[in-house]
């Protein structure tokens, strides 16, 4: 089990007037190479969390166990724990800071005290992985657009080769081109060197479409642990909590109530078009 | 009569090292005319670094075109004289729903735009209170900005847009950070702004699925603008769209993967009605 995380909440702000609640009572196990997606309303406590299984906040009360290993033991490493569990920030632009894109990327693996070569052979292959144009690879990562900022963040964590990859709405402000890529090469980092993800989305089509596993998260709660089939049935219940269903799920929906007899719980296009060609008597 | 219009607009960022000297140049707009109608609501769609920002930033005076020249009501935007009025007939709101609000109270902020332009008091509270009206925001008058979600923090901005009485609203990725309702209740102001009050829209987008009501989009490729049409004109060009990076909404791929499975469905559907009222057709 990569991450085990035990009774834990989270307050800002606490002995303040302004305090806040953000996380309350979550439990969870992560196992190794399981593609989890974490969805809910903004405010909801997503980025709070996952701040968390890095170590860069700490639980305000309950514990958190990577590796089966306490995070808040006296002695852990916490730095050692960032390297095997990247994080990719929900704003890129506060993660950028070096002179050039090359550099920033190299930052990471620079700190974790690897050769020169070796470090910029990493950062050449994270950029290229995550689709950055070369002609830009020595530009000043302020004079980016919004899109070629986010890949260049990624890439920093990347490079890193962490064994737990966290992605918070990494995906904002992406082409749909880019968002795919990106979603396809972190699908290949799970299926192919085993790597366990976590992603933040707002996008319900492209959670249905690739993890394994949804978190629903709301007012600083787990309230939904499953699979997408299972999570994505309880349409009303979500769309109380901010969210919905992917697109096709809703369409499914009509089609059912019209009288077609379609699996209503299906929720990629794929499943969509093979329960309706079946309806329809064309398989 | 044209709100906004371009005619042969050239974008070039020039980067300069420390000392000063040019490093190098990079076309960010290349060659772009491009008409806008008064009332219109316009969509543009593009590749990350296709020069949308970096348009839009020349249609109130942000940005001065290399070359070219574009008017917004009649004005050449590069007319100091004309400056004041241009960015009074524009209104811009961003991506990010928290770095464009600077008040302590919903309303104070909304009325900043005013108090700025010399409005008489009385008349600042009129223009907040409509603005507020308009977007659905009126309620939360009293309430302070960081309490709100993303999605009513960007229905704020836009009301502080509205009470400068622009005759044109640029959007640049409004919703990019917004969970499913925050984007729900973004467009859906938007949408109102344009039917109920005529003030022309101009829409910045990465989701389809926004802009399947517009009079009209344009496509940018490399700076360049490289196609024009209705949105049922656009999205009809699926394998054209992916040249570009783009996509189509996932009820128009649904449609799509039906027709190449051979159901007899029509060309061009853009909204869940239409696929669930064409399927029942053939039943
Ligand atoms: N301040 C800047 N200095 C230098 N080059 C820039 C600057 N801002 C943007 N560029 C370059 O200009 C081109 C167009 O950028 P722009 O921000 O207009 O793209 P965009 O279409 O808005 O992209 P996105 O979808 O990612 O927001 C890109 O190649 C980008 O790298
Ligand atoms: N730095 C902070 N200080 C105080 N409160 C915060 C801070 N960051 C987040 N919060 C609050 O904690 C709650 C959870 O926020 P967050 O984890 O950012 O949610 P999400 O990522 O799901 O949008 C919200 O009520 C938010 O206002
Ligand atoms: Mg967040
Ligand atoms: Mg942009």
């Amino acid at each position: 089990m990569a991450i085990i995380v035990d009774h834990v909440n989270y307050i800002y702000g606490q002995d303040t007037e302004q305090a806040v609640h953000a996380l309350q009572d979550i439990n969870l196990q992560i196992p190794d190479g399981q593609f989890i997606g974490i969805i809910g309303h903004t405010g909801s406590g997503k980025s709070t969390l996952v701040q968390h299984l890095n170590g860069l906040l700490k639980a305000t009360s309950g514990s958190i166990y990577y590796n089966g290993q306490d995070i808040y033991d006296e002695g852990y490493n916490l730095k050692d724990l960032r390297s095997h569990v990247g994080l990719v920030f929900q704003y890129p632009e506060h993660q950028l800071f070096e002179v050039d894109v090359f550099s920033d990327v190299c930052f990471g693996p620079k700190n974790l005290g690897l050769s020169k070569k070796e470090v910029e052979l990493r950062a050449f292959d994270a950029l290229r992985q995550v689709g950055f144009p070369e002609e830009l690879f020595y530009t000043s990562p302020f004079d980016l657009s919004g899109g070629q900022k986010r890949r260049v963040a990624i890439a920093g964590v990347l490079a890193m080769k962490p064994d737990v990859l966290i992605l918070d709405e990494p995906t904002a402000g992406l082409d749909p081109k880019g968002r795919e890529d990106i979603l396809d090469m972190v699908k290949r980092l799970q299926q192919e060197s085993g790597m366990t993800i976590l992603l933040v989305s707002h996008s319900m089509d492209d959670v249905a479409e690739y993890v394994d596993r949804i978190l629903v998260m709301d007012h600083g709660r787990v309230v939904f642990d499953d699979v997408p089939r299972q999570v994505f049935s309880h349409v009303e219940e979500l769309e109380e909590m901010h969210l919905a269903a992917p697109q096709v799920t809703y369409i499914l929906r009509d089609l059912k109530k019209a009288g077609i007899e379609v699996d209503e719980n299906a929720t990629t296009v794929d499943e969509a078009a093979s329960t309706i060609l079946q309806a329809f008597g064309k398989k | 009569m044209d709100i906004v219009k371009a005619k042969d607009l050239v974008f070039e960022y020039i980067r300069r090292d420390e000392e000063g000297n040019v490093e190098g140049i990079s076309t960010a707009v290349d060659h772009v005319s491009l008409q806008v109608a008064q009332g219109d609501f316009v969509a543009i769609l593009g590749h990350n670094g296709s020069g949308k920002s970096t348009l839009a930033k020349h249609l109130n005076a942000i940005l001065y075109p290399t070359e070219g020249t574009v008017w917004v009501d009649g004005k050449d935007t590069s007319a100091e004289e004309n400056l004041w009025t241009v960015r009074q007939n524009v209104g811009m709101v961003f991506q990010n729903p928290d770095n464009q609000i600077i008040g302590q109270v919903v309303e104070e902020d909304v009325g900043f735009g005013p108090e700025n332009l010399g409005v008489p008091t009385k008349e600042i509270w009129e223009r907040v209170e409509e603005s507020l009206r308009a977007v659905g925001m009126y309620e939360h008058r009293k309430h302070s900005p960081n309490r709100l979600s993303g999605g009513q923090k960007q229905r704020v901005s836009i009301a502080g847009v509205l009470a400068m009485h622009p005759k044109c609203i640029v959007l640049d990725e409004p919703t990019a950070m917004l969970d499913p309702s925050g984007r729900r209740e973004v467009i859906r102001a938007v949408r109102g702004l344009n039917d109920v009050e005529g003030i022309t829209v101009i829409l910045i987008t990465h989701y389809m699925e926004e802009v399947i009501h517009a009079d009209k989009i344009f496509v940018m490729d490399k700076g360049q603008l490289v196609m024009e049409g209705t949105p049922k004109e656009i999205f009809s060009r699926v394998e054209r769209l992916k040249e570009l990076r783009l996509d189509v909404p996932q009820v128009t791929l649904l449609a799509h993967e039906l027709r190449k499975k051979g159901l007899p469905i029509p060309e061009g559907i853009l909204e869940r009605k239409e696929l669930v009222e064409a399927l029942r057709n053939l039943k």
